[in-house]
């Protein structure tokens, strides 16, 4: 994010940037909790609602951009970080969050999440992991155990799960960080860092559905705090998360690699410059 | 166990005790707010209903507190004091603690168990304070007090809920 974006000591509340729209996701979805936690974030860097974008694909918690009062581009399904990409380079000046699931994310839109990363345009992405696709009825998504039986995988799909942390990391995010959402004054606080960081940053929460996969109630039980203080090396980081339980809380990741584009000097050129150049 | 934080520094001024204290009735409303929000939208009115009230006595205790300190508008309460899993303030109710088809004993063992959580706060924050911050810990602790029996005779009066109350004869998961 821009430093000229942030707003110190500004008194907006979370309320501020809460619109009036009511989610409908499933009582008990972490989901709630993840709304809270990106307005208390903004209300922490006191942004105008109007300087902020939040953008989004297709999914339950693709429907966030609704339910803030800053601008939302809800777009198609696992394209959200092409459009952010491009917003983001064509208006540095706005603080651009794009928020999705696994499903959106790391499958339908794969491929956009892999060059995001190695674009390294500033922008944050909140991804809410299920383990599921929730909104279509439960199928199973890329980060679903191989072994989750239900009616529409008997016996489980038998896949290796992708690790989107590892993946971030090898192909270029400059901050990555695992969440909960059962922590949301937590996760508000990785929220905010990753928007202040400069570059792509990437923030997986773990975020249960309580209707299509209720045992992920047990993860308050499971996730802890990482036991580390992050690093800004990517071997490092790639050793301890491939090696960590998948439940540690944290930012693992912060890099230093210059965000996309680069500055650029401001245009000297005069209009008459211009019409010189291509006169006939 | 205490939601007391040992590790941070306890309020020394009034002001910031219940600057404090305001900050958790608000967040405390908020989320009865949200809750009642989302069981609305579930059709499950009696508990909207019921965390609407709760909302309603967090909001008017918020107000009386602001009145006793003379303030117009709730001041920005420094560090928070309480340590809970989630950070937030004892008298929250966990937003992954509902069901769309909870009953109002089951929004009431909610509420009970955060008027409870606020007892201990208080009663733990006045022994590890003195002078005015003290006192007011303990007014506070019992006026929490007050709401614990008060939700509890709410509770007197709704049915406990059949065993099989999560049962869903028209359940979201048609794949089951």
């Amino acid at each position: 994010m821009n430093a000229e974006t942030a707003v110190e000591c500004a008194p907006r509340t979370a309320q501020a940037y809460k619109s009036s729209y009511k989610p409908i996701w499933c009582p008990g979805c972490g989901d709630y909790s993840v709304l809270s936690s990106i307005t208390k974030a903004l209300a922490k860097l006191g942004p105008a609602p109007e300087d902020v974008v939040v953008v989004s694909g297709i999914g339950c918690s693709s429907r966030i951009p609704a339910y803030t009062t800053c601008y939302g581009f809800h777009g198609v399904h696992g394209r959200a970080l092409a459009a952010a990409t491009g917003l983001k380079v064509a208006r540095p000046d706005l603080m651009v969050i794009v928020a999705g699931g696994d499903g959106d994310g790391y499958s339908i839109g794969g491929n956009h999440f892999l060059h995001a990363c190695r674009r390294n345009v500033d922008v944050t992405y909140v991804v809410m992991d299920n383990h599921v696709y929730g909104m279509t009825k439960g199928q199973p998504s890329p980060t679903t155990e191989p072994d989750w039986d239900s009616k529409l995988s008997p016996g489980g799909t038998g896949l290796r799960v992708f690790h989107p942390l590892v993946i971030a990391l090898a192909a270029g995010a400059n901050f990555v960080a695992r969440a909960f959402s059962g922590d949301p004054n937590g996760t508000a606080d990785i929220i905010a860092q990753a928007i202040r960081h400069p570059g792509f940053s990437f923030v997986e929460v773990l975020s249960p559905c309580v209707t299509f996969r209720p045992e992920q109630r047990s993860w308050k039980d499971q996730v802890h705090a990482a036991p580390v203080a992050p690093t800004d090396d990517p071997a490092r980081a790639a050793r301890r998360i491939m090696t960590d339980d998948g439940f540690n809380i944290g930012v693992l990741f912060a890099g230093n690699r210059p965000a996309y584009p680069p500055a650029r000097p401001a245009p000297t050129a005069t209009i008459e410059d211009l019409e010189a150049e291509f006169a006939l | 166990m205490s939601a007391l934080a040992a590790s941070r520094n306890m309020p020394a001024t009034l002001d910031d005790f219940m600057a404090q204290a305001i900050a958790m009735e608000h967040e405390a409303a908020l989320r009865y707010e949200e809750l009642a929000d989302t069981m609305e939208t579930h059709n499950n009115v009696e508990v909207a209903q019921l965390f609407r009230r709760m909302a309603a006595i967090e909001r008017k205790h918020a107000a009386e507190l602001m009145s006793q300190m003379g303030w117009s508008a709730a001041p920005v309460a420094p560090g928070t004091i309480w340590e809970r899993d989630g950070g937030e303030g004892p008298e929250s109710v966990a937003s992954d603690s509902v069901h769309y088809l909870m009953q109002p004993y089951h929004a009431l063992q909610l509420a009970l168990a955060n008027e409870q959580r606020a007892v201990q706060f208080f009663a733990d924050l006045a022994v590890s304070t003195d002078g005015v911050v003290r006192h007011a810990a303990r007014t506070l602790e019992a006026e929490e007090r007050e709401h614990v029996a008060l939700v509890k005779e709410w509770l007197a009066r709704v049915p406990k809920p059949a065993e099989d109350w999560a049962e869903d004869p028209d359940p979201p998961r048609y794949t089951d």
